[in-house]
């Protein structure tokens, strides 16, 4: 146990020995894979950023029930119990017209807007939580509330909050192509370096095995040459997205301040850049066991 | 502890490079391996660490039937063997001393024990104050010096030589066969191909001697 440590040790040492030889070479293809890496990484932080966002909207279906400006509250007060005892109703929720106007005079530029008005024009309203979701059943339910006493108005929300998730879902999915993608160059950067790194060591391996060593043993290098070398790309990747993210948030501030928000992109939780980093390494270990697996078989001393 | 029994090689191409070899060497015996150039000393000694694999009969080393061995064997096979080449084999991105530790780096020695035999093996073969040189600093003969230390770091029961001698001068070569001979002595098993018959004179040892792939007598 201790012989095989020692040897992963020593196997580790070497990995790095050539790193440090070839440092300008090794450094181009942390950039390279940086970059390509950098791509998906940057996109799963901007979708991470833009969930934050979305989380605050409804995706869930859901009705807005409007009463006539002039209804009073014995109406709202009936229409709450209809809803009440309405057994396709989920649950539902008052928003007194005194409530809505306060919102609205909170929202940003429209206070005086609102101020400007004398009265308040925003009716009393329900906001309903069908048990049903599918647009049939929704429809239905509308209708007949539409045909209610004192109700002005039925809007069915949350379509467009439904749309921008389908599109959320759709860059997701986008997102994990492109790594897929990107995945396959890394494993194929890492793969043609450890294959020219086994060319130049041709003499090397091929003493090796006339002397006694193993495949393992000769295959240990290699795996942790392409493992630190697909490391330095996953953290030139974290290096690249944190200074992106940074310069994008001085323009990201700006417009956000605009609308009264805070919002900024933000970098990835330390549990994804840790992921990334691994993800990275393991992908370069990959290269190098293709390489290997390919390459080492056809030297044989002679 | 090593045995010939009607072996054959054939190379691809058709070209018979053994044919019918019959021989054994007993443990802690001294041979030479003497014939002409294409005589087929190479591939007589390949095929020992089964650099080579027979196309017929059967290698035997130390009971073991090395050209049945599977590929994940032969490293074994070959810690308990120490070749010798004509062109050394040295790698030249290190020093003496690393050359030598090499075939340590993957055995089971603890660093300060493997270093240790590393010097006494250089010690050995008059090395020990160039342990720091490059190989390409160091003679001909000293560089073939070098090479048998690595071979016999491992303190391996065989010795096995492929025309060691054929670039040197004579007394560089006598040196090197000195070397041989002082191992021989402690029991390790020498097998030796050279096509230098003075050499062969000198040291009056058996003779193994091929001619178009046959022992001749």
């Amino acid at each position: 146990m201790r012989a095989w440590l020692r040897q992963h040790r020593q196997a580790l040492a070497a990995a790095i020995g050539k790193l440090t030889a070839q440092r300008a070479a090794a450094a181009l293809n942390a950039l390279v894979i940086g970059i390509a890496l950098s791509l998906p990484a940057g996109g799963y932080a901007l979708l991470s950023s833009l969930r934050v966002v979305t989380q605050g909207a409804a995706l869930e279906p859901q009705l807005s029930v409007f009463l006539q400006v002039e209804a009073k509250r014995p109406e709202a007060d009936a229409l709450a119990v209809k809803l009440k005892n309405e057994a396709r109703v989920r649950e539902f929720r008052f928003i007194p017209r005194e409530q809505a106007l306060k919102e609205l005079q909170s929202a940003e530029g429209l206070s005086e807007v609102v101020a400007a008005l004398g009265r308040n024009p925003l009716p009393d309203a329900f906001v309903v939580r069908p048990r049903a979701t599918d647009p049939g059943a929704l429809e239905a339910l509308a209708r007949e509330l539409r045909a209610l006493p004192a109700v002005a108005n039925v809007q069915v929300d949350s379509a467009w909050a439904r749309r921008l998730g389908a599109l959320a879902g759709t860059a997701r999915l986008a997102i994990a192509l492109l790594a897929a993608l990107l995945a396959f160059g890394l494993v194929a950067i890492t793969f043609n370096t450890i294959r020219l790194q086994i060319l130049t060591q041709r003499a090397e391996i091929e003493i090796s095995k006339l002397i006694g060593a193993t495949d393992a043993f000769i295959r240990r290098p290699f795996f942790y040459l392409g493992a630190l070398q697909g490391l330095a790309g996953g953290l030139v990747a974290l290096a690249i997205l944190w200074g992106s993210l940074l310069a994008l948030n001085l323009g990201v501030a700006e417009l956000a301040a605009s609308y009264g928000s805070g919002f900024r992109l933000a970098f990835l939780d330390p549990g994804d850049a840790l992921a990334v980093a691994l993800f990275s390494a393991a992908l370069g270990w990959l290269g190098a066991y293709l390489s290997v697996s390919k390459y080492l078989l056809e030297i044989e001393p002679r | 502890m090593i045995s010939f029994s009607g072996v054959a090689k054939r190379y691809p191409g058709g070209h018979e490079a053994l044919k019918g070899v019959t021989f054994s060497i007993e443990q802690g015996e001294f041979a030479f391996v003497a014939g002409h150039s294409g005589a087929g000393k190479s591939t007589l000694l390949k095929l020992i660490p089964a650099i080579e694999r027979p196309s017929g009969g059967a290698v035997l080393v130390n009971g073991q039937n090395v050209g049945a061995l599977k590929r994940a064997a032969l490293p074994y096979l070959r810690r308990n063997l120490g070749l010798v080449f004509q062109d050394q084999k040295l790698l030249y991105d290190r020093n003496v001393f690393d050359n030598v530790m090499l075939p340590l780096a993957f055995g089971e020695l603890a660093t300060r024990e493997a270093a240790r035999r590393a010097r006494a093996a250089l010690e050995k073969v008059g090395l020990l104050a160039r342990e720091k040189a490059n190989p390409v600093q160091l003679s001909g003969g000293e560089q073939q010096r070098l090479a048998i230390a690595r071979a016999v770091v491992n303190r391996p029961s065989v010795l096995i030589a492929d025309e060691p001698t054929a670039n040197l001068d004579a007394a560089s070569a006598a040196g090197i066969l000195e070397i041989f001979a002082a191992f021989n002595q402690v029991g390790v098993t020498v097998l030796v191909a050279t096509h230098d018959e003075t050499l062969i004179g000198r040291f009056a040892r058996r003779v193994l001697r091929l001619a178009g792939g046959s022992l001749v007598p």
